[in-house]
């Protein structure tokens, strides 16, 4: 199946409201940030996840949902605090755990990083993401797809 | 969906009761509207995991609270820390950890909080009442302050806990509401008469843990239980290898006199036996190394030891007289080290190896002399973390082989 190569826009709401861009960074499994990522280098540790080795420095995580310990909280707020964090997350079902790390770490540091729940269908790793903030105070996610060969989803 | 604040609540947000509660109540209404609650409900007491120092963000945010001018609007325990207060020297940790992770245990104090330090607040003055809706943190008191005294706490930690005791309330979801409390899988013990020692009940918590996913296990054929001890080795392992914040135990827990009071009437949507082969295996993967191996240490009271659980322990220590110098650390919160000396119950014990550990726990923090040796203990929680938290080899048995361990030097199990 090829995509579309238009850049394509699509709301969403807000757990923390916020503008960021960035690439996406997409996986279809959930990542517990507690165990899964290092908040000193923002590299994914968890050596049962897809994403091992990389680094959501500046990312738009994309995923279905958070996992695991609610220990995930402070380390989001921690590595927002460091600069690790990705610059927003798309998820497609809210996360209570990652909703409060994002709420902390606004409260203590004036860091917005936005976390959107919005629609994950057919944005690929690479896509470059908008995410800014409508009228009405809904996400506006704006999806630029990477310019790539046609590829199999 | 929409969440209904109260004036109250409202007051809080807007900042007239002060900067600190209007964040706590900012963060917990956020949360609240992330988990699709409809309103937020009082709370009579809270339990705070938030004392563990993981970095800078958990600290910075407790001094908001503080510089705010903060403080707890219900009773409010304190889980472990990373230092035994009671006992100076015992943690060892580099000055740029030390500094920090003690001024959390005390920045907490400073919002009121009870200097509790014990991940057993159910065994202490502080224990709740059956019914009373409250905010814990802390995965073996959650399980055991929801299924053994029947009060009413979702799985609360970072950040939340203490949102809910700065504004007293938490929001009116899952384990709060009557209806989310009802059974939805059955565990049939299928053991022929079986013996209520420590380690079933611990095999039966792993077991349950493993299987249950987010489903409220209900457990029927259990033994009754010797003491309530018995009940919080089952809900800390039962939280250790899985997720589970409330268990019922036909005849045995206060929401289950009977199968039907336990799944409210309703069927179980799935059952599964536990056979005597299950419980073994689950337990066999508790341990690392076979009997005979070395002996480096023993470790009990993960959860913190009751003084009961105090009571069965001084006698077998008094029997076996382990003389060999092998440490044995007892976990324990300090108020029940507090009675023991008043009653002079330890006089003596350090001869054995005795070294009772306050306001912390042995797997969260450097105090063990020797990390290369096997540390028996007698709990699956301890058993489960150790090995990955401060890389010991454990063996798990029950506390009387733990101390007749610690008397030949090497690992001795009966039964075995």
């Amino acid at each position: 199946m090829t995509r579309s190569m238009e850049t394509f826009e699509r709301t969403g709401t807000f757990q923390l409201a916020g503008e960021a861009e960035g690439l996406a960074l997409v996986f279809s499994q959930p990542l517990s940030f507690w165990g899964g990522i290092d908040p000193e280098t923002g590299d994914i540790i968890d050596h049962s996840h897809p994403g091992l080795g990389q680094n959501v420095i500046g990312k738009i995580l994309v995923m279905p949902s958070g996992r695991g310990s609610s220990s995930s909280s402070s380390v989001l707020a921690e590595a927002i605090r460091r600069g690790t964090a990705p610059a927003g997350i798309l998820l497609q079902r809210p996360d209570p755990i990652l909703a409060v790390g994002a709420i902390v770490a606004e409260f203590l540091y004036d860091i917005r990083m936005p976390l959107v729940v919005c629609d994950i269908s057919s944005i690929a790793t690479g896509d470059r993401i908008a995410i800014g903030i409508g009228a009405d105070g809904r996400a506006i996610i704006g999806i630029q797809p990477v310019i790539a060969e046609p590829r199999h989803l | 969906m929409t969440l209904e604040l109260t004036a109250q609540d409202k007051s809080m947000l807007d900042g007239e009761q002060g900067p600190s509660a209007a964040a706590a109540m900012k963060i917990l209404v956020a949360f609240s509207k992330a988990i699709g609650a409809r309103s937020l409900l009082d709370i009579s007491g809270a339990h705070i995991d938030g004392c563990l120092y993981h970095g800078k963000a958990g600290l910075d945010f407790v001094e908001r609270l503080v510089e705010g001018g903060g403080r707890v609007q219900v009773q409010t325990t304190l889980n472990v820390g990373s230092f035994d207060l009671i006992h100076p020297g015992m943690v060892k940790m580099p000055a740029a950890e030390e500094v920090p992770a003690r001024r959390l245990m005390k920045a907490h104090l400073e919002l009121g909080c009870q200097a509790t330090f014990t991940c057993a607040p159910y065994q202490t003055r502080f224990r709740p009442e059956s019914g009373q809706q409250i905010a814990w943190g802390e995965s073996n008191a959650i399980v055991f302050a929801n299924s053994v005294i029947g009060a009413r706490t979702n799985r609360y930690g970072d950040f939340i806990d203490l949102c809910c005791a700065m504004t007293g309330r938490a929001p009116a979801w899952g384990l709060h509401l009557s209806e989310n409390r009802r059974g939805r899988i059955l565990f049939e013990l299928d053991v022929p008469d079986p013996e209520p020692s420590d380690s079933l009940f611990v095999g039966v918590g792993l077991i349950i843990g493993q299987a249950s996913s987010d489903r409220i296990p209900v457990i029927a054929g259990l033994p009754q239980p010797r003491d309530e001890d018995q009940l919080k080795a089952l809900g800390a392992a039962a939280a250790t290898a899985g997720a589970v914040a409330l268990f019922h135990a036909v005849g045995i827990t206060p929401e289950a006199g009977t199968l039907d009071q336990a799944f409210q009437g309703m069927a179980p949507e799935e059952t599964i036996r536990i056979s005597r082969s299950d419980i073994d295996h689950a337990l066999a993967r508790l341990s690392g190394v076979p009997d005979g191996a070395p002996l480096a240490a023993v470790s009990l009271g993960t959860p913190h030891f009751s003084h009961e659980e105090w009571m069965r322990l001084l006698p077998l220590l008094r029997e076996a007289a382990p003389g060999r110098g092998i440490p044995i650390y007892v976990n324990t919160g300090r108020a029940t080290l507090a009675r023991l000396q008043e009653e002079g119950a330890l006089d003596g014990m350090e001869a054995f190896g005795l070294i009772p550990v306050a306001d912390t726990c042995t797997y969260v923090t450097s105090i063990l002399k020797r990390l290369d040796g096997v540390v028996m203990t007698n709990s699956g929680k301890w058993a489960h973390y150790a090995p990955g938290n401060i890389g010991v080899t454990v063996a798990f048995a029950e506390m009387r082989d733990c101390i007749r361990s610690a008397a030949v030097g090497h690992v001795l199990r009966s039964g075995t």
